[in-house]
């Protein structure tokens, strides 16, 4: 992190001192609340539930970690909990219909991706604001999968596709492993990378981003497309976890997103923000819902819950800004 | 003050033409393709379906003027409607029940009002999470059951006609009057105009543009709850995702109906054509037996296309 700092091209690392005090806060929290996860639930350290949480949480991380990009250059995406919805009832139909599992996981990531440019097309060409663009797509991509599913589930997949969501490898559920690519991914293309520091730059202040040079328009799309096919990934790690696919999955995933995202530290202004602190946003609901869940709370509780923690985390975001200005 | 909202008034000539193109061709296009359209009992049917979007789109208007937006709407909606039905469910009694649906929605719209207002949060996003608190809560409440068995009472309302006029209408048709009465005749309203043109204005001028961002969002909660006491009626219970969905269908009428999302103007009229227009669209496409799904998708597309127009107009 600290290398960081010397790089030229650095409109929010003047945050960066502030940054990583931010970090070491939302490390501990993580800590407390394990901490009294473990006193409260004997269950809770129990090495099956830490590698549940780790694998609960790298689902929540794929999506998140494109919406963090977008969240970056000021925008949102909405639509991404729906578009995993639509990619897995289309890769599992594709699997279904042709038997092969490559072939399914090309189709799910194309058709995130897809989604994805058309947020894009909508946010650059037609100039519409992101939140209202991704919040029509949402609905349209609803539309689309109750349509096409008309209330089918499909069920059974390959053994071997399945190992993708479910399987171990080392001890280590698979999407763990996935978790740690992306994540490094994530975090070397935006901090190491011109691409990466130039959606930095468009998100801290897009009109001196235009001016000097950046092609605006064509990182927006970037972030778009990037954030979509990460829903497609969640959508192939999804279908082979559950082993089915229903119209109505999407659902429950947006918000989580958006909540580890901004529990993470990135601002919703823009130009702020990790794709590292996206992972332990993840983790910090993760444990969270995964306590009340140990603590038998019914479900019911989750989304009252999540959306607290959104309006929490952006309001700290909000506070700490105004104090470092 | 009076002078400046007028001036950031829209001229409706300018407006009528959009929403106006869009609510004909839609009606020539489904009395053509699909039967029993265009029939006294179905039009009828389509203005009774619309009233509940009417309740929401008229405040999501004014909302939307203030450079705002409430995502919440919908899951506040079946939030209220769920509280009529289990209170006028307990007491017999369906003004008990409307008043604990309006308690709950203007105390969610109030807590939107303080989030966007006092803590400066962006409104999609604190709307989202209120969104979320309002469908847990309608969850927890509801133990994710229907509630049934409610008294007539509550059921009669949407049912009920008076001098030959359902009685839904009937309300639908008061509330616009109210609306257009509060936006365009008081002080209130060229407050709410100045909101979203010229907050610096309101404070030169002595007002506090907190306090009524916090009203015009209560406002739209209020009239969530008076909506849930029909969305109850009209299902005869009390659903836990009633109300999925239908802050968009109110989100579109309004877009449809001309209303700026980035400069403050709003015009009550194209919402209320824009209602119809969405309800026209919904009922074409379930008499042409397309299923809801598609329904959803086109309303969807509706907004991107009326969305799309917004920007060119705001180029031209």
């Amino acid at each position: 992190m600290t290398d960081i700092t010397k790089e030229a091209l650095s409109p929010p690392r003047s945050f960066l001192s502030q940054d990583a005090i931010q970090l070491f806060y939302r490390l501990l929290a993580v800590l407390l609340i394990c901490a009294v996860l473990a006193v409260l639930n004997d269950s809770f350290l129990s090495l099956g539930n830490i590698l549940n949480v780790l694998r609960q949480a790298s689902l929540t991380f794929f999506i998140a970690s494109g919406l963090t990009l977008v969240v970056l250059t000021a925008g949102l995406d909405l639509s991404v909990g729906a578009n995993v919805a639509l990619s897995a009832c289309i890769a599992g139909t594709v699997i279904h219909t042709t038997g092969s599992p490559v072939l399914g996981i090309l189709t799910g990531l194309a058709c995130g991706g897809i989604v994805g440019l058309l947020n894009g097309v909508m946010v650059t060409a037609l100039r519409i604001p992101s939140f209202i663009a991704t919040y029509g797509m949402l609905w349209v991509l609803n539309g689309l999968t109750y349509w096409y599913m008309a209330g089918e589930t499909l069920h059974g997949f390959p053994p071997g596709f399945r190992q993708i969501g479910s399987g171990y490898l080392f001890g280590l559920p698979i999407p763990v492993y996935l978790l740690l690519v992306f994540l490094g991914i994530g975090t070397l293309f935006a901090q190491r990378t011109i691409w990466g520091q130039e959606i930095y730059a468009i998100g801290a202040n897009p009109v001196a981003a235009r001016l000097s040079g950046i092609p605006v328009r064509r990182r927006l799309l970037l972030v778009y497309t990037v954030s979509g096919t990460m829903a497609g990934l969640a959508s192939i790690i999804f279908l082979s976890r559950l082993n089915s696919a229903e119209a109505d999955i999407g659902e429950s995933l947006t918000l989580p997103a958006i909540a580890a995202v901004l529990i993470g530290g990135t601002s919703l202004f823009g130009g702020v923000g990790t794709v590292f602190g996206t992972f332990i946003g993840a983790l910090i609901l993760t444990l969270v819902l995964n306590g009340m869940n140990l603590l038998s709370v019914s479900a019911n509780w989750q989304p009252l819950v999540t959306g607290i923690i959104v309006i929490i985390a952006v309001w700290l975001d909000m506070k700490t800004r105004r104090r470092a200005q | 003050m009076r002078e400046a909202a007028v001036v950031s008034q829209p001229n409706p000539l300018q407006r009528i033409p959009g929403v106006a193109i869009v609510l004909g061709a839609l009606i020539i296009l489904f009395g053509a393709i699909a039967p029993g359209f265009l029939t006294p009992a179905n039009l009828s049917n389509v203005l009774v379906q619309s009233t509940i979007l009417t309740m929401l789109a008229l405040p999501m208007t004014l909302i939307i003027m203030t450079e705002g937006l409430d995502l919440s709407m919908g899951a506040v909606l079946t939030l209220t409607s769920l509280c009529v039905a289990i209170v006028s469910l307990a007491t017999k009694s369906m003004l008990l029940g409307l008043g604990a649906g309006v308690l709950v929605g203007a105390a969610f719209g109030t807590v939107n009002g303080w989030l966007v207002a006092i803590l400066g949060i962006p409104p999609f996003v604190a709307t989202l999470g209120t969104l979320g608190m309002a469908q847990g809560l309608s969850l927890i409440v509801s133990d994710a059951q229907s509630v049934v068995g409610i008294p007539h009472s509550v059921r009669d309302i949407y049912s009920a006609t008076l001098l030959g006029v359902p009685v839904p209408i009937l309300l639908a048709l008061v509330t616009y009057v109210v609306f257009h009465g509060l936006l365009y005749h008081t002080r209130f309203g060229s407050y709410v105009f100045a909101l979203g043109g010229n907050r610096e204005a309101l404070r030169y001028a002595g007002l506090s543009p907190n306090k009524l961002l916090i009203a015009v969002y209560a406002l739209g909660g209020t009239m969530a709850g008076i909506a849930g006491l029909l969305m109850t009626a009209r299902m005869n219970s009390g659903h836990p995702t009633a109300g999925l969905g239908l802050e968009f269908d109110a989100i579109a009428a309004v877009a449809v109906g001309g209303t700026s999302f980035e400069r403050g103007n709003g015009w009550l009229l194209g919402t209320l054509l824009g209602v119809i227009a969405v309800g026209v669209l919904r009922n074409g496409l379930n008499l042409v037996s397309l299923p809801s799904s598609v329904q959803v998708a086109s309303v969807g597309v509706l907004v991107i296309v009326a969305l799309f127009l917004d920007g060119l107009r705001s180029r031209a």
